[in-house]
């Protein structure tokens, strides 16, 4: 690789040819504020917060965007950079309204963080008199906020490049420049998959969850109510970042011991779903491929995804697998099963669901979800929902013990642990397909291939002479690229894994704010080493599962499972209220 | 070719057309008709002749006599005393207006020696006003296309961009960068496809030179899109014309109808394995879009905002491909250096900043219209001589050169010469080549108003200290109009300037505080009155006229 | 007075569509020639386009709502547009802004009950030759007087 020497305040670092300033001065130990950038976007250096001075140039110079070049002389911290990194920011915060008590980014929020840092003690413009467009609380999972909104685009990008949706881009011009959906209507007058990318990104409160934690709160101090919890397979390798641990790490016994303090009476895994759920789609892919059903039969756990298809590739719905997701197939089993069991009347059963994913807020509000004879799933909490009353109530996150999970929801294998990262249904259900029908058990039950954060991944598995070939995507303009492929007619799948969100739950859009995908990586690594750490690896050996299928459901894809764990699909379009005007 | 006794060049310049020249030129065909003249006189309709303000023009050649402010009956009079019987109609002859009541008038002083022509040097516009602009035929009399047939036949590309490199001209959109240069980086590229954009979004305020200049010389600018895609070996033209300019639309596409008819577009030029095409592409009305970058992404189909520089779109423009893009002035200079040489226009202008320059002037001055002269040519023989003054015998206060985003100079920069180099010095800049003469009797901070106001409305929106600061530096403007801003906010002012020179993501957020920043360091005194509740013009309404008491 | 008098035959969407969607970054193109039809782009016909060309909806609503030209609700038939840059308005362009409201008893931003003109405020129209100047749609006034600009305004 090509070096180039440059002088970062007076300090000479030398640094790969192309590097940015802010790359060659991390090199030297500053960090040069920033506040547009986010490392896995495009640059695009728009607040001019990051600006340097570089000798013999006119103007300051952006550190996020310019690259260096040989003998460049750089001062990060000269009083003209001091001057107008901080009219900058006076100029944003003009136009921003002065909530930070109220807001849900107070004290992790970025441009709060840099007020602070840049040394802003006062308002020096006039307080602002324009308004922007009024909160948006039209969806089920997201609350958009235009008046806090400081034009980073980061989320524009996101939801353009990353999930290939589009729904939302910058309107109008100069100052009355908003983030907003076509026609400036409402984002659920659009096709947004509620997937909450942007929440993950956006520097600032301007885009966040729809608050569950209000009605959770109330449920348990209900004693009318037996409130029991799931937490998603990703959940225990994200949760310790909210309480300050660094990323990767397991915090599965934690997250429970949190849980039971909280008060909820039972402490499940939606786990036990997640391998329920490899059972059911397992057996619903055998069956496929030996009656001739459609193909290639697509995963149908991941929110996000399923608003996509139903707006964008309607007539590819029967692609889907008709297996509900595991938050909805527990919902449906604690008020059923569970309440059989326990003799609980599932009216006062309130399922709250811990979940890496705003989409899930959307889904267990859909109104075909109520197989139980009631809301499957009451409340569905953000990771970073949880984290908030976690630390409402005190509890030292850190220092808790590591507790177990209840039975029989709460039992799992390792299998299940791995939903959380993409590629991990598609290893679970092939981990189980294959000794299901060659009735051999795995050597190795590792598939690679499919593991990481590459965008699609493809692998092929021989079952004892019928070859399935089968592809996973992350990130839906992954997804989008699959699907074209469908349409085309060039998709030689069986089985596909889709997950909507990049890296799949484990950077899910209730995720811990940041979410890079640096980070993705080192909690995708701690998923496979909680697996790895399980004594069970395989759904069909999960004790509880088969105790299920003995008591209730009777077999895979019975009456009862299709009553209860499966579901159909509606088409949307991609234009939903086209028909409304 | 018929030979005719006379030509009449009726200009047919937006600002003439407004004024009825269309309806002029109807009777004046009537007329000559009527008096059976058909055979010995042409009428034909040119491009912008000049002194737009006292339109409309037209001119009797041989004898190169201009009528001004023409009204009907002056036809008849033109016709029946000058074109019939070859008597000059002295009382409609266009005088240059001096402020010191009618020193000129009344004598006969030939056109040619007037101070308004004969500082005047015509390169860019050389046949503006000569041709008739729909004619090729008429262009190519007049040496039109022997340039780019020299080009593509006699010299290498490399020579055509050393010849433009030698003669230093620096584009005239504003930046006032060196021509060859840019096209050396481009020409060194490699790449399937490049591209020559030609840059007519003209927004600046108080610009409207490339108007003039499409509708006045069309093939002019054609010829150097052609030669500039020789030098750096582009095949594909495009210009942009603001969406606003639908005259100029209508002759740029029909010269570049007329060009490939000829095959001097197209494949093959000149039977050489030269192969040149262009497209017209219109804006829809974002100023901004004049910045290069943002061209470019209006031309890719999305919102005018201007991109990260580098890379510089000489190495990847249009669809990431080499692209150059250059001012209407700027490649209707090319031909005349092709064929003169670098030497003949360095010798034009100044030694830094050669050639001339198309100038607008406008507001207060006798003169309004558009003038080309050498650059270097001081403010006062602009705005005295060939602007012919300042109405009424009115002080002069300042001139903001440049356009809306230049800055104002108070007298005592009269005897500056106006060049790139120079004007950037002192904070102001050559810009556009607008120049917006204030009289004594204007409110520094009512002007500054719609200065600012400008940007508001044209700022993308898209960088912090553009989108946020351009509205603040309005309001607190405007706050100094209504008698309701602090020291402190003055200070602001100046700090919030300086960041948006400093930080702004393009030319257009850095140079929007120039015009303020010049007038706080030139005219304090008025704006201290402001502060102090007065206005001293008597134009700020809330405030009282309390003339110099600071 | 008319400078550019386009003949326009009211164009059929579908075909202005076809026409440009094999063409690369010609939004603006066929979003001008859209706007030929009902005078403004309506969602129905912003997700015509966005589906012709293969983009989203709100890619092509941004770049509606960045250009002055463009227009997203419907307008008066006739769209009076002001020029406010500082040429005209050293040159009496306030004096004829308050002419045009006391005729038609709007201000900019707002269309005549009629629904027959709309008053809007632009940045210089490069007619500062002839400054202060209007444009009526794609007519182009200059020199004006509150007596001229009402002498041209009983001319609609
Ligand atoms: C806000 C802004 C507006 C501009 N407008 C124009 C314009 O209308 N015409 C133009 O030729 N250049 C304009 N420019 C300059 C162009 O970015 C570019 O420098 C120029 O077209 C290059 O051509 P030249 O080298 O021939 O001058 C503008 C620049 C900025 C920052
Ligand atoms: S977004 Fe940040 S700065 Fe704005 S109110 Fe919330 S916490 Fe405060
Ligand atoms: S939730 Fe997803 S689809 Fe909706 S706007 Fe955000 S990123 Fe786009
Ligand atoms: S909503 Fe958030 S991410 Fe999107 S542009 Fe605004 S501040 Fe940036
Ligand atoms: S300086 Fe202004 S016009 Fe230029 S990018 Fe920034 S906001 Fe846009
Ligand atoms: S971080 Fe560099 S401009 Fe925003
Ligand atoms: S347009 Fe006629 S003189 Fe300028
Ligand atoms: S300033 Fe009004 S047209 Fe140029």
């Amino acid at each position: 690789m090509e070096m180039v020497k440059v002088t970062v305040d007076n300090q000479q670092v030398e640094v790969p040819k192309g590097s940015t300033i802010l790359e060659a001065a991390k090199k030297v130990g500053i960090k040069i504020p920033t506040l547009c950038y986010h490392e896995d976007l495009d640059v695009k250096a728009m607040c001019r917060i990051c600006v340097v001075e570089v000798v013999g140039a006119r103007t300051l110079q952006a550190a996020c965007s310019q690259p260096v070049s040989d003998g460049m002389v750089i001062i990060t911290n000269s009083p003209a950079v001091r001057r107008a990194r901080k009219i900058n920011l006076e100029l944003l915060l003009s136009n921003h309204p002065q909530d930070c008590l109220n807001c849900v980014r107070n004290q992790r929020c970025e441009l709060q963080s840099l007020a602070d840092q840049l040394g802003v003690q006062q308002q020096r413009f006039r307080p602002k008199t324009k308004t922007k467009s009024p909160r948006d609380e039209s969806t089920a999972a997201l609350i958009r906020d235009p008046e806090k909104c400081i034009l980073c685009r980061r989320c524009v990008e996101v939801c353009h490049q990353v999930q290939s949706v589009g729904a939302i881009s910058p309107a109008n011009r100069g100052i009355d420049t908003e983030i907003a959906p076509a026609g400036g209507v409402d984002l659920n007058d659009v096709a947004c998959v509620q997937c909450g990318q942007c929440s993950l990104v956006c520097p600032v409160g301007a885009i966040y969850e729809q608050d569950h934690t209000e009605r959770v709160w109330s449920a348990l101090a209900d004693s009318s109510k037996h409130v029991v919890v799931q937490t998603a397979p990703a959940i225990r390798v994200s949760i310790g970042e909210e309480f300050g641990l660094e990323p990767g790490q397991v915090s599965t016994g934690k997250l429970v011991a949190a849980l039971r303090r909280l008060g909820f009476a039972r402490v499940f895994d939606t786990d036990f779903t997640a391998d329920l759920t490899i059972i059911e789609e397992g057996h619903e892919l055998l069956e496929r491929l030996n009656k001739g059903g459609t193909l290639p039969m697509i995963t149908s756990c991941s929110p996000g995804w399923i608003k996509f298809i139903e707006h964008f590739y309607p007539e590819y719905l029967a692609h889907l697998s008709t297996c509900k997701s595991p938050q909805q197939m527990f919902g449906a089993l604690a008020k059923t099963y569970y309440a059989e069991k326990t003799g609980i009347d599932p009216k006062d059963i309130y399922v709250v669901s811990i979940m890496p994913c705003t989409a899930k807020k959307y889904e267990c509000g859909r109104p075909e979800m109520t197989d139980s004879g009631y809301a499957d799933v009451d409340a569905a909490l953000t990771t970073r929902e949880l984290a908030k009353m976690i630390r409402l109530a005190g509890i030292d996150f850190a220092s808790l013990p590591e507790e177990e999970y209840d039975a029989p929801l709460g039992i799992s294998t390792g299998a299940a642990v791995i939903f959380g990262a993409s590629g991990g249904v598609m290893e679970a259900a092939l981990r189980t397909v294959y000794e299901v029908v060659t009735e051999e058990t795995l050597a190795s039950v590792d598939f690679k291939a499919v593991r990481g954060l590459e965008g699609i991944k493809e692998a092929e598995v021989d079952l004892k002479g019928t070859k399935v070939k089968v592809a996973v995507a992350n990130g839906l303009g992954n997804a989008r690229k699959l699907m074209d492929l469908i349409k085309e007619g060039k998709a030689d799948y069986q089985f596909i894994e889709i997950m909507c969100c990049p890296g799949g739950c484990i950077g899910g859009g209730g995720q811990p704010i940041p979410t890079t995908n640096a980070i993705r990586e080192k909690r995708i690594k701690a998923i496979y080493d909680a697996d790895l750490g399980l004594p069970l690896r395989k759904s069909h050996e999960n004790p509880a599962v088969k105790t299920l299928y003995e008591e209730f459901l009777k077999k895979p894809l019975g009456e009862k499972s299709h009553h209860l764990l499966h579901t159909d699909y509606t088409k949307r379009g991609k234009y939903p209220e086209a028909a409304n005007r | 070719m018929t030979i005719y006794r006379s030509h009449v060049l009726v200009c047919g310049g937006t600002p003439c057309v407004l004024k009825g020249a269309r309806t002029l030129k109807d009777l004046l065909l009537k007329e000559i008709e009527r008096y059976q003249l058909s055979d010995e006189i042409r009428v034909v309709e040119t491009g912008c002749l000049g002194p737009c303000d006292d339109g409309p023009v037209l001119i009797v050649y041989p004898e190169g006599a201009m009528y001004s402010k023409l009204k009907p009956t002056d036809i008849l009079k033109i016709v029946e005393h000058h074109l019939l019987k070859g008597r000059i109609v002295e009382e409609l002859v266009f005088r240059e207006r001096k402020s010191s009541a009618g020193a000129l008038q009344g004598s006969a002083v030939p056109l040619e020696q007037e101070k308004y022509l004969s500082l005047q040097k015509r390169v860019v516009l050389r046949n503006c006003g000569r041709i008739n602009p729909d004619s090729i035929d008429e262009y190519i009399a007049n040496n039109g296309y022997l340039a780019l047939g020299q080009a593509v036949t006699t010299l290498t590309s490399d020579q055509v961009v050393k010849i433009v490199a030698d003669s230093k001209l620096q584009g005239r959109g504003g930046a006032g960068f060196p021509t060859g240069l840019k096209w050396s980086f481009t020409a060194k590229t490699t790449s399937d496809q490049k591209y020559i954009i030609c840059n007519a979004d003209e927004g600046e305020p108080g610009t409207f030179k490339d108007r003039l200049i499409m509708e006045g010389d069309p093939h002019g600018i054609i010829e150097g899109m052609a030669i500039a895609g020789y030098a750096v070996g582009a095949s594909q033209g495009i210009i942009y014309i603001r969406g606003e300019y639908g005259l100029s639309i209508e002759r740029m596409k029909n010269a570049i109808k007329q060009a490939t008819d000829y095959g001097l577009l197209g494949k093959k030029i000149l039977g050489t394995e030269f192969n040149f095409e262009i497209d017209v592409r219109s804006g829809a009305g974002a100023y901004v879009c004049g910045e290069e970058t943002a061209l470019i992404e209006s031309l890719e189909g999305n919102r005018g905002e201007p991109r990260v520089k580098p890379p510089f779109p000489g190495i990847a423009g249009l669809w990431g491909k080499p692209t150059i893009v250059n001012n209407v002035e700027t490649l209707a200079n090319i031909a005349p250096i092709i064929l003169n040489g670098p030497e003949w226009f360095r010798s034009i202008g100044t030694e830094n900043c050669p050639g001339t320059k198309v100038f607008t002037m406008l507001g207060d001055i006798n003169n309004q219209g558009l003038v080309e002269v050498p650059m270097g040519i001081t403010l006062r023989e602009i705005v005295y001589e060939v602007g012919g003054g300042i109405p009424g015998g009115r002080g002069f206060k300042m001139a903001q050169t440049g356009g809306t985003s230049g800055g104002c100079l108070p007298s005592e920069f009269l005897d500056m010469p106006m060049d790139y180099d120079t004007l950037s010095k002192v904070g102001s800049a050559l810009g556009s080549g607008a120049m917006l003469i204030i009289d004594d009797t204007h409110c520094i901070v009512d002007v500054l108003k719609s200065f600012m106001k400008f940007f508001c409305h044209e700022s993308c929106g898209k960088c912090t200290p553009c989108r946020e600061g351009t509205t603040r530096l309005y309001e607190i403007v405007l706050a100094l109009s209504e008698g309701t801003a602090t020291d402190t906010e003055i200070q602001l002012l100046k700090e919030l300037s300086g960041a948006m020179q400093l930080s702004a993501l393009c030319g257009l957020g850095q140079s929007a505080p120039n015009s303020l920043l010049t007038c706080l360091n030139f005219f304090a005194d008025e704006f201290q009155a402001h502060l102090n509740g007065q206005c001293p013009s008597g134009i700020c309404k809330n405030l009282t006229i309390e003339s110099e008491a600071v | 007075m008319t400078v550019t008098s386009c003949n326009i035959q009211k164009p059929n969407l579908g075909e202005v569509i076809e026409k440009y969607k094999e063409f690369p970054g010609s939004l603006l193109d066929l979003l001008h020639e859209v706007q030929e039809i009902d005078g403004y782009l309506s969602r129905d016909v912003m997700q015509q386009i966005a589906e012709g060309l293969g983009i989203s909806e709100s890619k092509v609503y941004g770049v509606a709502t960045f250009y002055s030209l463009f227009k997203t609700a419907p307008t008066g038939q006739f769209i009076i547009r002001i020029c406010e840059s500082a040429p005209c308005h050293i040159r009496g362009a306030q004096e004829v802004l308050e002419a045009i409201e006391e005729t038609l008893g709007i201000k900019p931003g707002e269309t005549t009950l009629d629904g027959k003109f709309t008053l809007e405020f632009t940045s210089c129209l490069g007619l500062c030759g002839v400054a202060p100047a209007i444009m009526i749609n794609d007519q182009v006034y200059g020199n004006l007087t509150s007596d001229r600009v009402k002498e041209v305004l009983l001319n609609f």
